[in-house]
């Protein structure tokens, strides 16, 4: 069997189309046919897709080399956060392809990783700066950012949401599944229904929204206000803002083992995202690394989109999701192999096999044990890390707590950072649920919304008191003491540090 | 939490009968029609099953971590629970006639199950147990709920099915 699948199979763009047809949840609208150049190698697209879904849809796996060892290099998060689909697009160096769009007469390149080609030709910038203001600027248009813009905006304030997707929602329009929690908090909706109603809530009360945009500092004045600079269109634009509320996201971990740099071997989240944003399959039989809430309902989407799952491994004893979502799993015939790990991933060019091993009582794999799984994908949900980066720049202190999975902006239960006037929200405050993420979203807004009435209205404190309940009824699971106490380690050392 | 068993669905995610021990309907309800029967063993901040229920059947009180309890008697087995619940964790059964079972399960794949048709049966472990007619089939936030008749001695094994193309 292996032999069929010889290298030409992966990297030709004559293999068959992997885009989805059909699929129970969702429908996918493509948008009219172009036609691009990869490498010389024309590729046939839609509209709508990015570079690298466009490459993946055409069975291509290799977007660049390593610089030492010229390793192939494969699509890995798909939400910009990775350094691995970097290519020149039309004589423009370090284009993140999962960020962009397709068009019709595109010349794409791969480049090595970290050796930077040729200056580019492109010639001087199209135009001058662009200046604006705002009551307060949002990094972010996820949940935590879509509410927290919602909620100034109808507020009757002025305020920008700024995000470098191509669409609005951040990780909501790739969730499939529908949420827990109560009426209020979209309980039982999907996320990616959830998105659309968040981005008509913000058109309808007039959120001003800057998408496919990067930020490139944020500083603070000397009387108090801060500036943040982001490019949008190849065009550098400086809003001046009294508050900014960072609800920039976060990225996924990746763990040590032999070949984890093979293409194909993806981010949980960039398998999502090409499954069911681009409706385009990365393989057809994954291995599933971490049994936590997205390992399982990842896995239970990657079954809805046709695409089998060999199996779910887990390092720790026990499953680290919910019941609920192992049993839908199993229920399946999915296999969670729990106090297992991988130990190597096997191909030279792209995945053909996993190795998986049981853990001995010491913790260390049980090598005699081990064997080969037969896939073509594995796909790591070891975790996220919160991305505030643009917090540490503007010297808000951060600590480590590794209860919410890493370098967390230090703040209080309002969201308000050390620094007056930032604030932060969602998953770059620390790893939490979307639906939290929402919650504090709004939390932050209506902080910022005090900070500039001095604290005068009473219907926005009424709202952040509420808003405050809700959060500590969705967190009030046994599942969620971890994010409880890390949030707890938070607030004490933001009361110390004041 | 109790005595170690040989079994912990922690460690497997697949829930067996006995580990719903005390979250199923009496024998004498289940005797008199459809009823439900909810699957969610562990707390979740979570109560859509509550809020959808017409008969009040199912609370999730005071906190809304707290697991459903479920008052069989005011249950009449609608079934709107089933489409709504995020985990798919809910089932309506009804084993009052002498050989038949009916079953209504929440379906999330496809192909689509045609009415009239036979589905293979698959268990908590996805393993197939037999075959079922599909009576029924709709969709709610495109949650499919399937009604299958089915041997009646499978009524508390089958929780899944699998549609041949």
């Amino acid at each position: 069997m292996k032999e069929s699948r010889s290298k030409k199979d992966f990297t030709s763009p004559l293999t068959a189309d992997q885009r989805i047809v059909s699929h129970p949840i969702l429908f996918f609208k493509r948008g009219t046919k172009v036609s691009f150049s990869f490498n010389g190698v024309p590729i046939h697209a839609y509209e709508g897709e990015s570079i690298a879904a466009a490459l993946e849809a055409n069975g291509i796996k290799e977007l660049s080399r390593s610089v030492e060892r010229g390793r192939p290099r494969g699509f890995f998060c798909a939400i910009g956060k990775c350094a691995s689909c970097l290519m020149t697009v039309d004589g423009m160096p370090n284009v993140r392809a999962c960020l962009t769009p397709v068009s019709e007469g595109m010349t794409v390149l791969s480049q090595s990783l970290g050796r930077l080609p040729h200056p580019s030709t492109r010639g001087e910038p199209e135009s001058l700066v662009l200046r604006k203001k705002a009551d307060v600027v949002v990094l972010g248009a996820g949940p935590a950012g879509l509410s927290a813009g919602i909620a100034i905006a109808n507020a009757g304030m002025q305020v920008l949401v700024i995000d470098e997707s191509p669409q609005i929602g951040g990780q909501l329009p790739k969730q499939t599944h529908k949420f827990f929690g109560s009426v209020d908090q979209y309980a039982g909706v999907r996320g990616v229904d959830i998105a659309r109603e968040l981005e008509e809530q913000a058109n309808s009360s007039g959120v001003e929204f800057s998408i496919r945009s990067s930020v490139l500092s944020l500083t603070r004045r000397q009387n108090g206000r801060f500036v943040v600079d982001f490019n949008r269109d190849d065009r550098l634009t400086v809003v001046e803002t009294p508050a900014v509320i960072v609800a920039t996201g976060a990225s996924e971990r990746m763990i040590p083992f032999p070949n984890n740099d093979l293409p194909g071997v993806y981010g949980a989240g960039a398998v999502q995202t090409l499954v069911n944003i681009y409706g385009v399959r990365p393989g057809s039989r994954v291995l599933m690394v971490g049994a936590g809430n997205v390992g399982l309902i990842v896995s239970y989407q990657l079954l809805q989109a046709d695409i089998s799952v060999a199996a779910v491994v887990e390092f720790m004893p026990r499953i680290g999701g919910y019941q609920v979502h192992a049993s839908k799993l199993r229920r399946c015939g999915v296999p969670i192999y729990t106090s297992h790990s991988i130990l190597m991933a096997v191909g030279s060019d792209r995945v053909e096999g996993a190795v998986i091993a049981p853990l001995g009582e010491e913790g260390a794999t049980l090598e005699a044990k081990a064997r080969e799984l037969d896939v073509d994908t594995i796909c790591l949900a070891v975790g996220l890390s919160p991305c505030a980066e643009v917090l540490r720049a503007a010297e808000v202190p951060c600590r480590m707590i590794p209860e919410l999975g890493g370098f967390v902006p230090l703040h209080a239960p309002f969201m308000a950072t050390l620094v007056d006037g930032l604030y932060v929200a969602g998953d770059a405050a620390g790893i939490g649920e979307a639906s939290t993420a929402m919650v504090e979203g709004k939390i932050a807004a209506m902080s910022a919304i005090l900070r500039a009435r001095s604290g005068r209205d009473v219907a926005a404190e009424r709202a952040r008191r509420a808003a405050l309940e809700g959060l500590h009824a969705l967190r009030s699971g046994p599942a969620a003491q971890v994010i409880v106490h890390g949030k707890k380690r938070v607030f004490q050392a933001f009361r110390l540090a004041r | 939490m109790g005595a170690k068993s040989d079994h912990d669905y922690q460690e497997t995610g697949e829930i067996r009968l006995s580990d719903l021990a005390g979250h199923l309907p009496p024998k004498e309800r289940l005797s008199r029609g459809a009823v439900v029967v909810v699957e969610c063993l562990e707390q979740i901040p979570c109560n859509p099953c509550a809020t959808v229920c017409p008969s009040k059947a199912i609370r999730v009180e005071p906190s809304i971590k707290d697991l459903p309890v479920v008052d069989y008697d005011r249950c009449t087995g609608c079934g709107l629970c089933v489409a709504v619940c995020p985990g798919l964790a809910i089932f309506i059964v009804d084993v009052s006639s002498p050989n038949q079972a009916t079953i209504k399960l929440p379906y999330e794949m496809l192909p689509q199950p045609k009415i009239g048709g036979q589905v293979a049966l698959l268990d908590r472990q996805g393993k197939r147990c037999g075959v079922g007619e599909v009576l029924a089939f709709s969709r709610q936030r495109e949650t499919g709920v399937v009604t299958l008749a089915i041997d009646k001695k499978l009524a508390m094994q089958v929780r899944n099915i699998e549609v041949g193309q």
